[in-house]
C-alpha cells in the first residue's frame, strides 16, 4: 500500500469535519491536496502567481460547494476538476501574451505535396525510460512551449481526456476548431520533441 | 494518389478510426509507399504517448508541496468570506 495515498476513510472523516465547519479540517484539506492541485494549475498557467491564484480560487469554490459534493466521487478527483476549471477561468481573464506562431512548428510541404524534409523514425525510448522523472520534466517543458490556445486544447483532450464536444463547450469553440487545434498541437509537439527523440540536434 | 500533405491532414481522423473507407484505403496505400509518412505517423503517435506519460506519475505531482504563504492566504480568504 502506498504510504502517500491517504486511505479513503480518512477522506470521509475529513469531509464530515469540513461539513461541521471545523477550521482545522480546512487546513488539512489544503495541505493534503494543495500540492497536487498546484501542479495541475501549473500545466495550464505558466505564470507562478497565476497558478497560485487558481488554486486559491479553486479551494474557495470547493469550500462553498462542499454541501453539494455527493461523496460518490473521490475528494481528489472532485478537487482536480475544480482546479482545472479555475485555471481555465484564469486563462480567460488574462490579457493574452503575443503567441508564438504555430506555423513554424508544422511540417512543410513541396509544391507536389510531399514532405519537404525527410522524416526519420524516432527510436522511442522504452516506457520505463520515458517515465523517468527527468524525461517527463523535459517533455512538460516542451509542452509549455506550445502557443497557449493550442496547449490548452492538448491538455484538455490528451491529458484530461475530455471529449471534443466537452472541450468545445468549455472553451466556447466549434468542435471542428478543437479538432484542428489538437492536431496542430500534436504536430507542433512532434516538431519540438524531434531533437529529444530523434537524437539529432 | 494521396500526397504527404493530405495524409498528414487526415492523421488524427485516421487514428480515431473516422476516415471513410475510400480515404482509408488511399491513406494506407500512401503509407506502404512512403517511408517519410510511416516515420511521421510513428513519431506523431509517440508524441501523444509521451505527452500522456509526462503527467502520469502520481509520485511526481505528490512531490509538489503547497507553499506556506499560499496555505495561509487560502485560509485567510475563507475567514474573510465568512465574515
Ligand atoms: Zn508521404
Amino acid at each position: 500500500m502506498d504510504q502517500d495515498a491517504p486511505p479513503t476513510h480518512s477522506d470521509l472523516e475529513l469531509l464530515a469535519s469540513l461539513r461541521a465547519g471545523e477550521d482545522a479540517a480546512f487546513e488539512t484539506l489544503v495541505r493534503r491536496y494543495g500540492g497536487r492541485m498546484l501542479s495541475v494549475a501549473k500545466r495550464f498557467l505558466s505564470n507562478e502567481a497565476d497558478a497560485h491564484d487558481a488554486v486559491q480560487e479553486a479551494f474557495l469554490s470547493a469550500f462553498k460547494a462542499l454541501a453539494s459534493f455527493d461523496g460518490r466521487a473521490q475528494l481528489g478527483t472532485w478537487l482536480h476538476r475544480i482546479v482545472v476549471n479555475a485555471a481555465l477561468m484564469k486563462l480567460r481573464t488574462k490579457s493574452r501574451h503575443p503567441e508564438l506562431s504555430i506555423d513554424d512548428l508544422l511540417p512543410k510541404f513541396k509544391a507536389d505535396g510531399h514532405q519537404e524534409a525527410p522524416c526519420s523514425r524516432w527510436n522511442a525510448p522504452p516506457v520505463a525510460d520515458m517515465e523517468r522523472a527527468e524525461t517527463q520534466q523535459l517533455i512538460r517543458e516542451h509542452i509549455n512551449k506550445l502557443p497557449e490556445s493550442y496547449r490548452t486544447v492538448l491538455l484538455l483532450r490528451d491529458i484530461e481526456e475530455l471529449d471534443t464536444d466537452v472541450v468545445a463547450q468549455i472553451l466556447d469553440l466549434n468542435p471542428g476548431t478543437v479538432k484542428v487545434r489538437l492536431h496542430r498541437a500534436r504536430q507542433a509537439l512532434r516538431t519540438l520533441l524531434d531533437p529529444l527523440f530523434g537524437g539529432k540536434p | 494518389m494521396m500526397t504527404c500533405q493530405q495524409l498528414i491532414d487526415f492523421l488524427s481522423d485516421y487514428l480515431d478510426g473516422k476516415l471513410p473507407l475510400s480515404q482509408r484505403v488511399a491513406f494506407e496505400l500512401h503509407l506502404t509507399l512512403c517511408r517519410d509518412c510511416r516515420a511521421y505517423l510513428h513519431n506523431y503517435k509517440t508524441a501523444i504517448e509521451a505527452s500522456r506519460s509526462a503527467f502520469d506519475a502520481p509520485a511526481d505531482s505528490l512531490k509538489e508541496v503547497i507553499p506556506e504563504d499560499l496555505v495561509s492566504a487560502i485560509l485567510k480568504a475563507r475567514q474573510s468570506e465568512q465574515s
